[in-house]
């Protein structure tokens, strides 16, 4: 049986227009067309400033696409979240779709479990129970014990990536953008990091995943998609 | 798409407020694009104009702009503190949405102020009395929502001022005692008192020093996820508003220039003003 | 005219014309209508300073007829000079009978004090006030307590007393303790002692307060419901004497001044002048019952 689309990309372009740079305008992504299939995993594969980022963030409305349907398959029907209004788009990121960026955006004061699990608590209220949780995926990541309750604005970047992905798989998302999961991680965790996606792959979740990493990617992709200069060069 | 029309907490429409005698043609004259809040024929003052925006429960809207943008008049309008030219409001839990609370009674004024709203001024003697405790503080505000029980007012006051972090032994103590960073605990004690189901923030944190500052905000985090309160966050300082705001409203010369998700402004700003206040930060 | 020869042809009935009089009674008409809520009135000159009673005198004055019988008391006495005074002007401008006896006057005009002796549907109980604003203490501006009055909004005059208990661990207002009127306008119910407060309450009597330097006039009807602020949990209470008696009489249950003499000792005298000289003639006066008063101790 013919597996849904939880994706559907539409001619997505994304233009930034610099005022305060004379109105320069910088073309990010020309004409994007694809889809993903409930749980799938797909994996956004080019060169640096091919766009990868940018189609990232376009998706999970940090951009603002400048043209196009990106068309979501929520759990409670389409939406297009070009144009979605911001509650929307805030009930959906609560709810089923997390961003995990490239780099971990560290709100300063918060510990490393309470970063973790910041989410959980969001749609669960039992703070106790996150913060165990988050305790125990930190621990498969191999984050020593004496790092939990310190702040992580101080720490490496294989450290902060630790935080990064435990933060984003936590709440078994119905759709994970992850970017570059598996950079500054040494093989051992770079494993658990691939098993802990494939599991949430078993559960149900699709993910789109930006990855340098040759390694990674035959590991975890399903289908590759490889970007140049903001287009689509070849689809699997 | 899930029904998420029917379920804002706060709706406000065409909100405006002019200062002297204005025509038509005084907010048609005047803004960003005039760069200018003065009307060039009347001389009336446009503080702020066109204001429309929907609010929903545990939500927290930040506005943010420059001197002059109107991002304070707009709250003080819906706090009642200042009658608006134009506009009206509507709050879910009064009267199902219904009425436009800008056009209600004192009376009702009072009550909406009192049970549905909270309020935490930059200036912590605009939202505290200096002549009482403050513990007196916090219940003026627990009387006002009807308590008369005093060992309840105590408790609560007590319950209040540790989740803010300020030692209760001081609750007897005047405010006058206190660190800047401490009244503005007390005066966000006072304003979560009653459980409001809205609280807004203006400036709280301007002009205290950096690190109270952090103390402060991080309470406010800490405070909303724990009791879910939506709120409105008015600052001129684009880290406050990164640190504690999902949406996000900019204002220039009195009207709303861009409006988005907090980190779309931020990362991919689009209107030109927005653009030059993220470039601005340190 | 006052059949009076040292006065013949010079005064009024009463000293007031009749115009003014006139408007201090349609005022006194709207305060008794709005129990609790101060009106603003005209306050005429006096023969006699402001500070000195004018506002009890008002309202005297307005409301006297040749047939009432006047008793007039300063701080439970007769005898006072500020009484004596003023009963003999009040006497020479109407020619009325007067007396010291509360149970034969019809009308009883005070400063401080409620009599021991119980009220009845005959007679009207006339104050002096100070400064008829209760809320005062917490608010300067009379625009701002007229708003507060007007919107019912109470909340600071609650959160002093709510900051009293604080301090002291109890509410330390001793005379003119703030009352709820009507379960609506807190009132001041000028400087009586807490012990007088309960009798205020669905007292057969009518009330009418004056305030002349302040210009206000306001009003408890017969039967109104009068509560002094109390929280659920901190009560009022009246003074308590710690079981001392009256010297003259033996007597506990009266309000009971505390007398020094010049060789250092003290003792008790009931403060209310007629009810002390009743119960020393051994009469038997009816004395205002309350739940305070009969909480003390045999």
């Amino acid at each position: 049986m013919k597996k849904m689309n939880i994706l559907e990309i539409n001619d997505l372009s994304k233009v930034f227009n610099l005022h305060i740079l004379n109105n320069k305008k910088l073309e990010a992504l020309k004409s994007i067309n694809f889809t993903v299939a409930e749980g799938e995993i797909i994996g956004l594969t080019g060169k640096s400033g091919s766009g990868k980022s940018s189609l990232m963030k376009c998706i999970y409305r940090t951009y603002l696409a400048s043209g196009g349907q990106i068309n979501y398959k929520s759990i409670n029907g389409m939406v297009d979240l070009v144009t979605a209004s911001d509650h929307e788009v805030i009930e959906l990121r609560k709810n089923e779709i997390t961003y995990c960026s490239q780099f971990l955006s560290v709100i300063p004061r918060v510990s490393a479990v309470d970063v973790v699990c910041e989410n959980l608590f969001k749609v669960n209220a039992d703070k106790e129970a996150a913060r165990y949780k988050a305790k125990g995926m930190l621990q498969q990541l191999g984050l020593p014990e004496e790092l939990w309750d310190a702040f992580p604005v101080t720490f490496s970047g294989g450290e902060q990536q630790r935080i990064n992905v435990a933060r984003a798989i936590i709440t078994s998302p119905r759709f994970l953008l992850i970017d570059e999961p598996t950079a500054s991680l040494d093989p051992k965790t770079k494993d658990v990091v691939i098993d802990m996606l494939l599991d949430l792959k078993k559960h149900g979740t699709s993910i789109l995943c930006i990855s340098h990493d040759e390694y990674t990617i035959e590991k975890l992709v399903d289908r590759r998609i490889n970007l140049h200069l903001g287009e689509i060069l070849n689809l699997n | 798409m899930s029904n998420t029309e029917d379920n804002w907490l706060l709706k406000v429409n065409n909100l405006t407020k002019i200062y002297g005698d204005y025509t038509e043609n005084s907010i048609i004259n005047t803004g960003p694009e005039f760069n200018s809040n003065i009307c060039p024929e009347t001389g009336s003052i446009v503080a702020c104009a066109d204001i429309n925006f929907e609010l929903y429960p545990g939500e927290v809207l930040g506005i943010v702009g420059e001197s002059g943008s109107g991002k304070s008049t707009v709250v003080k309008l819906l706090y009642f503190d200042m009658e608006q030219s134009l506009g009206s409001a509507f709050l879910k839990p009064h009267l199902d949405g219904l009425a436009n609370i800008l056009e209600e009674s004192n009376q009702k004024k009072r009550w909406i102020r009192n049970y549905l709203m909270g309020m935490v001024y930059q200036n912590p003697r605009d939202g505290l009395n200096f002549k009482f405790s403050s513990g007196g503080n916090i219940a003026e505000k627990l009387i006002m929502g009807g308590n008369f029980h005093v060992g309840n007012i105590r408790n609560r006051a007590t319950d209040l001022l540790e989740k803010t972090e300020v030692p209760v032994l001081r609750m007897d103590d005047k405010p006058a005692s206190f660190s800047g960073g401490m009244q503005q605990r007390v005066q966000i004690s006072k304003a979560i008192a009653n459980n409001p189901p809205l609280l807004f923030l203006d400036e709280v944190t301007t002009g205290l020093d950096v690190s109270v500052q952090a103390k402060v905000l991080d309470l406010i985090r800490e405070l909303q996820q724990d009791l879910g309160i939506a709120m409105i966050v008015v600052s001129h300082d684009l880290s406050v508003i990164r640190m504690l705001t999902d949406r996000t409203i900019v204002m220039k010369n009195g009207r709303i220039v861009e409006r988005g998700l907090t980190d779309q402004i931020l990362q991919d700003p689009q209107h030109e003003y927005s653009q030059l206040l993220v470039s601005s930060l340190l | 005219m006052v059949e009076n020869n040292k006065y013949i042809n010079k005064y009024n009935f009463a000293f007031i014309d009749e115009a003014t009089k006139k408007e201090i009674r349609r005022k006194l008409l709207k305060a008794v209508a709005i129990p609790g809520y101060q009106v603003p009135y005209s306050s005429p000159e006096m023969p006699i300073a402001r500070g000195w009673g004018t506002g009890g005198l008002h309202v005297t004055l307005a409301i006297i007829g040749k047939t009432d019988i006047f008793k007039i008391i300063d701080q439970g006495s007769d005898a006072s000079v500020n009484a004596c005074n003023l009963r003999n002007f009040v006497q020479s401008m109407t020619d009325v009978k007067t007396t010291f006896d509360t149970s034969e006057a019809t009308i009883i005009q005070t400063r401080h004090r409620i009599t021991e002796e119980e009220l009845n549907e005959n007679q009207i109980f006339v104050y002096q006030v100070p400064q008829p604003e209760p809320l005062r203490s917490v608010e300067r501006y009379e625009n701002k307590t007229r708003q507060m009055h007007g919107e019912a909004d109470y909340a600071k005059m609650w959160v002093s007393l709510y900051e009293q208990f604080v301090s002291h661990g109890d509410i330390m207002l001793g005379a003119g303790y703030p009352v709820k009127v009507n379960s609506r306008y807190i009132m001041a119910p000028s400087p009586i002692p807490r012990w007088d407060i309960p009798n205020l309450n669905l007292s057969k009597a009518l009330h009418l307060f004056g305030a002349g330097r302040e210009k206000r006039l306001y009003a408890i009807p017969p039967f109104t419901k009068v509560e002094p602020l109390e929280f659920e949990d901190i009560k009022f209470h009246i003074e308590d004497f710690k079981g001392s008696v009256c010297s003259k009489t033996g007597y506990k249950k009266a309000f009971l001044d505390e007398m020094y003499y010049d060789d250092g000792s003290t003792n008790f005298v009931i403060n209310d002048s007629n009810f002390l000289d009743k119960l020393f003639e051994k009469e038997q006066p009816t004395q205002h019952e309350n739940k305070y008063i009969n909480q003390i101790a045999e």
